[in-house]
């Protein structure tokens, strides 16, 4: 049987983080009341976003330019490179408004569990990234999980040829603990304090 | 003197409570629980009830309190109430020195299986079979965190036979011991784990393996496991000068670690011994990928158990001296966390009476007593408990449901 409209715009809400088939059948009622404050210029905003915000070939943030405005912005440090795991760990680098200089985002860690090899991330490019010049510190922001710690450990290997100074963030930050759920006074002090490999 | 007593002389003024107490319990789906909710004070329990009551349930709900694996080692997804689609979940209000937590666990709902596109929902996958834990009303970022707030300890009828089964079941038990005055212990073990896992993935895949990714995976797991290896060898010292004396009718015990990380630790430093068991894992590479499993590291050890008076190993001794010897380590570890961590420890005793004549129930209630704990205790006959001393909170189960027996099981 054909699936209708509405279960199928329920389904492919409940696929988004933070929402279960409740929550989504609550949000789809509330769309549908709503139809001219909230329906339909959401349809609009994901119409253009998907058409429009694209992968940073430079860096891998996500934005309507490429590049992307931070790596289009001369006033930024371009010595300095913030590698992070995920665009939403950038977000949260730049609401802390504690880093001036430009970032690379890795799309993930190291995990063989899950397949994904170094082959899988912006890894290669960063490397060249880096090989091209102009990078003094490259800091490594990666989560103090086993997988973002083998990771920061496999890139300053990767790196280590090139001889450029390799730097991760120190933190109070519970193991586990990811950059997303940090408050923004604490990443700005973990960036501040950045200690050597 | 007990240790609050001695906290109390020690500061001069009136202490602060060191035992860890649930003051309030909810249950869903949990089992053959549908739905509870529990207050309690803060004085042991005593759950009785006919075979398959749930007696062993409710402990093993307050066993996930605490990181890891819960006192039945199940499979998360096998704790749901049969026929249920929402998944089980354990809430709870504790009381302890460092005053009140909220703490929030259970089974993480499945997630959407039928996406397989992305490498993201391969992830979630996984993890399908995860526990969420929330820390006063705050998501934890694993359930690690938990050792920070919680201390418990169990014993159950299982681990009656833990002298004579094979070394995994003594070094988690070991491990609990540990986590009980060292809470980092819990998150060490699970990294150590986890970069092992990864390794062994890494070297079963055909080809050439990446050089660079199993050496940063061998680094971590060095790192964490000379960290659990020291761990285990500080609290085992610590341990044994608590247990030399013995303890009423308990034995005295004497505790050996066997293992490659902690017996190095005895003479080398730290340092050394991480550097030697990271080369260690770089050089069995090819041994271990034929072998399919890590060969050696601080996965392997076992901890060895004397009946000290005897002279004999604990595996050799009698059925009711081997839950001795196991409840003299407990009321030993118990009273170590109180007095260093300054925290008393909730101890989850799964038919704890059976196997004990009444000289050692006697002295049992009366150690229990002076440590201050919240026992949990089981029994399906409640009269064996009826000479403990001091207030007690006698619950009986039925089917899944609770009832306070005694009128003073609500008295604060
Ligand atoms: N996932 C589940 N869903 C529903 N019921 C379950 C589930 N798992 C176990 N049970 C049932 O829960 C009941 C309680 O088991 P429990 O081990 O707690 O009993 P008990 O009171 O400790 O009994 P005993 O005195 O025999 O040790 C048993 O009847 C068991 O079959
Ligand atoms: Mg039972
Ligand atoms: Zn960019």
């Amino acid at each position: 049987m054909a699936e209708s409209d509405l279960d199928r715009l329920i389904r492919l809400l409940a696929k988004l983080p933070g929402l279960g088939p409740r929550s989504a059948r609550r949000a789809v009622l509330h769309l549908l009341k709503h139809r001219e404050l909230l329906l339909l210029p959401l349809k609009d905003g994901l119409a253009q976003a998907a058409e429009r915000v694209h992968e940073c070939s430079r860096c891998g943030n996500l934005d309507a330019i490429d590049p992307c405005a931070i790596c289009g912005d001369e006033a930024r440090d371009q010595s300095l490179l913030c590698v992070v795991e995920d665009v939403s760990d950038l977000w949260a680098l730049e609401r802390s408004g504690g880093f001036r200089g430009l970032y690379h985002v890795l799309g993930g860690t190291l995990s063989a569990l899950d397949g994904v090899g170094p082959e899988d991330l912006r890894i290669d490019r960063l490397v060249s990234r880096v090989a091209a010049g102009g990078i003094t510190e490259v800091i490594l922001a990666t989560n103090a999980t086993v997988e973002g710690q083998t990771t920061a450990h496999y890139i300053t290997d990767r790196l280590a040829p090139g001889g450029v100074a390799v730097t991760r963030l120190a933190r109070g930050v519970p193991m586990g603990g990811e950059l997303d759920y940090l408050d923004d006074g604490t990443l700005a002090q973990a960036l501040k304090a950045r200690r050597p490999l | 003197m007990t240790a609050a007593d001695r906290l109390a002389t020690e500061s001069g003024a009136k202490p602060a409570p060191l035992r860890l107490a649930v003051r309030r319990l909810g249950l869903s789906q949990f089992r053959c629980y549908d739905s509870v909710r529990l207050d309690l004070g803060p004085a042991p329990v005593v759950l009785s009830g006919p075979n398959g009551a749930g007696k062993t349930a409710l402990l093993e709900a307050l066993s996930y309190l605490s990181p890891g694996q819960g006192l039945r080692r199940a499979r998360l997804a096998e704790v749901t109430r049969l026929g249920q689609g929402e998944p089980w979940a354990v809430s709870a209000r504790l009381d302890g020195p460092e005053g009140v937590s909220e703490i929030g666990t259970g089974l993480a709902p499945a997630a959407d299986r039928d996406d397989q596109e992305s490498r993201a929902a391969r992830q979630v996958e996984r993890r399908v079979e995860r526990r969420i834990v929330r820390i006063d009303g705050k998501p934890a970022a694993g359930p690690g965190e938990l050792a920070e707030r919680v201390a418990l300890l169990w014993l159950t009828p299982p681990m009656d036979r833990l002298f004579q089964e094979g070394a995994p079941g003594r070094r988690r038990f070991l491990d609990r011991l540990v986590l009980g005055l060292d809470p980092r212990h819990a998150r060490q073990a699970a990294a150590y784990e986890k970069a092992m896992r990864e390794r062994t993935r890494l070297l079963k895949e055909p080809g050439q393996a990446d050089r660079r990714w199993l050496g940063a995976l061998e680094e971590r797991m060095a790192a964490a496991g000379v960290a659990v290896a020291a761990a285990r060898l500080s609290t085992l010292t610590r341990l044994e000068q608590a247990l030399e004396a013995g303890d009423g009718p308990f034995p005295a015990a004497l505790l050996a670690l066997e293992g490659t990380l902690e017996g190095a630790l005895e003479t080398m430093p730290a340092t050394a011994v991480e550097e030697r068991f990271r080369a260690g894992l770089a050089d069995g590479r090819s041994r271990d990928r034929e072998a399919g499993q890590t060969l050696s590291g601080p996965h392997r050890s076992d901890l060895r158990v004397r009946h000290a008076a005897k002279g004999l190993a604990a595996g050799l001794c009698s059925t009711g001296e081997q839950k001795a010897l196991l409840i003299a380590i407990v009321l030993a570890n118990a009273r170590l966390q109180a007095a260093e961590r300054g925290m008393v420890p909730l101890l989850l005793l799964d038919e704890v009476a059976a196997h004990l004549d009444a000289a050692h129930r006697a002295a049992l209630f009366a150690a229990l007593a002076e440590l201050g704990a919240q026992a949990w205790m089981t029994g399906t006959d409640r009269a064996l408990f009826a000479a403990m001393p001091g207030e007690v909170q006698f619950l009986t189960v039925r089917d899944g449901r609770l009832d306070s027996v005694a009128a003073h099981a609500r008295i604060e």
